[in-house]
């Protein structure tokens, strides 16, 4: 069995959020950089557990972005996966980033089974690159998963839709978008570390696509306007805010 | 033309999320001087003419055997058609579960600019620009769609529901209908009564409250308000709720009109999650705790002692004794 995990490069869940360029582009100074935490705890720890309980299966790793990202790859590389490739373009889309992917995908001599890939990146929260991935492939896809089984060439996946869960059952070869509960957080070892090292990172050119959207101007939400304290014994005060000033109950 | 609304259902009633994608298609096609259209997929007893009153002139149903179960790669295809008939130039979904696995796929096959997680009506004064939220709520990007045709996903709770006037003309739609390769095989309802993602209000506890076992006065609290419930991740993690209710950066991000977070700290990661709330409440023994800065309400006070209290001041003021 062939996994191919998509992973992306985002600011940390802590990053401060700012813009430059006449708010065009994201500040990017003194940010520390990790791997989108779906793409990392969910799908590609998913893929890992999957090749532990069996080891014939291959693990590849694929990064849209420029050389900026390699140490994420590494990162990623230290927790499992047996090689990576990086298409070297700054994608401006999902679009684009699904039109890299589904060329390698195509181009690849045993093609990938399952595609993994995280709910949303935490930067752009689109959640959009499995769907659009699919649909390139022509292959089903189950976005939002929460768990995921394997057997033969059947994948039973459980999926979040509103106020609850459905279990599918889908045919291979099928794309996958990951979130909680698909697998248990873990954290590289000093062997992962040192194997990632030498692990194969293939860069690869990317195809000619055209962007179908893009980022005009980014900006921030309002301030709020600051907390109102009530005290302990007067929560009937609180409620009686909620209820008349500001309408919510 | 036309501007088309994907029409969400579950037994057998139109989900909220896409009440409210109705409303604000209407509003764009207002705008931009085209006709409103909603399309609806599957059998649903559901009486479709009310959709005029959020301002839809024409819904298209489309039944079909196929289409009982939600299988996007089948569903893209039938949009696609109905897309084609109709001529729609702009197609507005919800950016929830069903939207979530649709409009990708919906974009590739018509070769459409897709801004998925949009907050507010798009500026059609020069080109065409959507807001959408990024960073989890901590920022926002105006973007602007260059292709065509425009897909637009609506997030929950971005845009209040229209009531006015109005009767819908509802039309069967002959589509081409393939079988899916998907097959559902069953569905479980969370423990709360209320769908998370859909709720007016979402009540909300953390390690604050010490254990599993005290979670029955939260639950308390949110059934009185008709809420859903949710938790902080040290809560999910440690298995004293289930992780459907975890909010937060890596978990569910939510946006109802009411949060109210009872013993959680407001880490920045939870803070992702629903800082898009439109009220915030927090309750917390430590007057310190980040979750204050980003509050409309607050307390310092022990859960304990202060959510009884709620529960009762909450009786006395919808008149429940």
């Amino acid at each position: 069995m062939k996994i191919l995990v998509c992973i992306s490069k985002t600011p940390d869940t802590t990053a401060k959020i700012a813009f430059t360029d006449n708010n065009t582009k994201f500040a990017e100074a003194g940010v520390q950089w990790i791997i989108n935490p779906y793409d990392e705890w969910y799908a590609l720890i998913r893929a890992i557990e999957l090749k532990e309980a069996d080891p014939s299966t291959i693990i590849h790793l694929i990064n849209v972005g420029g050389t900026d990202g390699e140490p994420i790859i590494r990162k990623a590389l230290a927790l499992g996966g047996d090689e990576a490739i990086r298409i070297n373009i700054v994608p401006d889309d999902p679009y684009t980033v699904a039109t890299q992917i589904a060329e390698v995908v195509r181009q690849a001599a045993d093609s990938y089974d399952i595609i993994f890939t995280g709910k949303e990146t935490i930067d752009f929260n689109n959640g959009s690159l499995g769907g659009m991935l699919a649909e390139m492939l022509d292959r089903p896809y189950i976005a939002l998963a929460t768990n995921f089984q394997i057997v033969g060439n059947t994948a039973t996946v459980k999926r979040e839709i509103e106020g609850g869960e459905e279990t599918v059952e889908v045919p291979l070869p099928l794309v996958v978008s990951c979130q909680k509960g698909m697998a248990e957080a873990r954290i590289p070892n000093m062997r992962g570390i040192m194997a990632a090292r030498t692990k194969p990172l293939k860069v690869m050119e990317p195809v000619a696509v055209k962007t179908l959207t893009k980022v005009v101007e980014f900006g921030l939400p309002p301030a709020k306007a600051g907390v109102k304290l009530v005290t302990p014994d007067n929560v009937d005060e609180l409620i009686r805010l909620l209820h008349d000033e500001a309408r919510v109950i | 033309m036309s501007v088309l609304i994907f029409i969400d259902h579950i037994d057998g009633h139109i989900k909220k999320a896409s009440l409210e994608a109705a409303s604000y298609g209407a509003k764009i096609a207002e705008q931009t001087g085209d006709i409103a259209e909603a399309l609806i997929l599957g059998n649903i007893n559901a009486e479709l003419t009310t959709l005029g009153r959020h301002g839809v002139k024409k819904v298209h149903q489309v039944q079909n055997d196929n289409l009982t179960q939600i299988d996007a790669q089948v569903y893209a295809k039938v949009i696609e058609q109905v897309t084609q008939q109709t001529e729609a130039k702009i197609i507005v979904f919800s950016n929830n579960s069903t939207g979530k696995a649709i409009a990708p796929r919906l974009a590739v096959r018509l070769k459409a600019g897709l801004v998925a997680g949009a907050v507010a009506l798009p500026d059609t004064t020069n080109g065409f620009v959507v807001r959408k939220n990024v960073f989890s709520g901590k920022g926002f990007a105006n973007m602007t769609i260059s292709s065509d045709i425009k897909i637009i996903s609506l997030n929950p709770n971005a845009f209040s529901i229209v009531e006015k006037e109005g009767v819908a003309e509802v039309v069967q739609f002959n589509a081409t209908v393939e079988a899916p390769k998907t097959k559902v095989t069953g569905s479980t309802k969370t423990s709360g009564k209320v769908a998370l993602t859909e709720a007016d209000v979402v009540v909300s506890a953390g390690r604050g409250l010490k254990g599993p076992e005290n979670w029955k006065m939260v639950e308390e609290l949110a059934d009185i308000l008709g809420a859903a419930l949710a938790c902080s991740r040290p809560v999910a993690d440690a298995h004293w709720r289930p992780h459907n209710e975890h909010v937060g950066q890596t978990g569910i991000a939510i946006a109802p009109n009411l949060y109210i977070a009872i013993g959680i700290s407001g880490a920045i990661q939870h803070l992702a999650g629903v800082n898009r709330s439109k009220v915030i409440v927090v309750v917390n023994k430590d007057a310190e705790a980040p979750f204050f800065k980003a509050a409309d309400y607050g307390i310092v006070g022990d859960a304990f002692e202060v959510v009884p209290k709620m529960i009762e001041a909450v009786k006395k003021i919808k008149g429940i004794s």
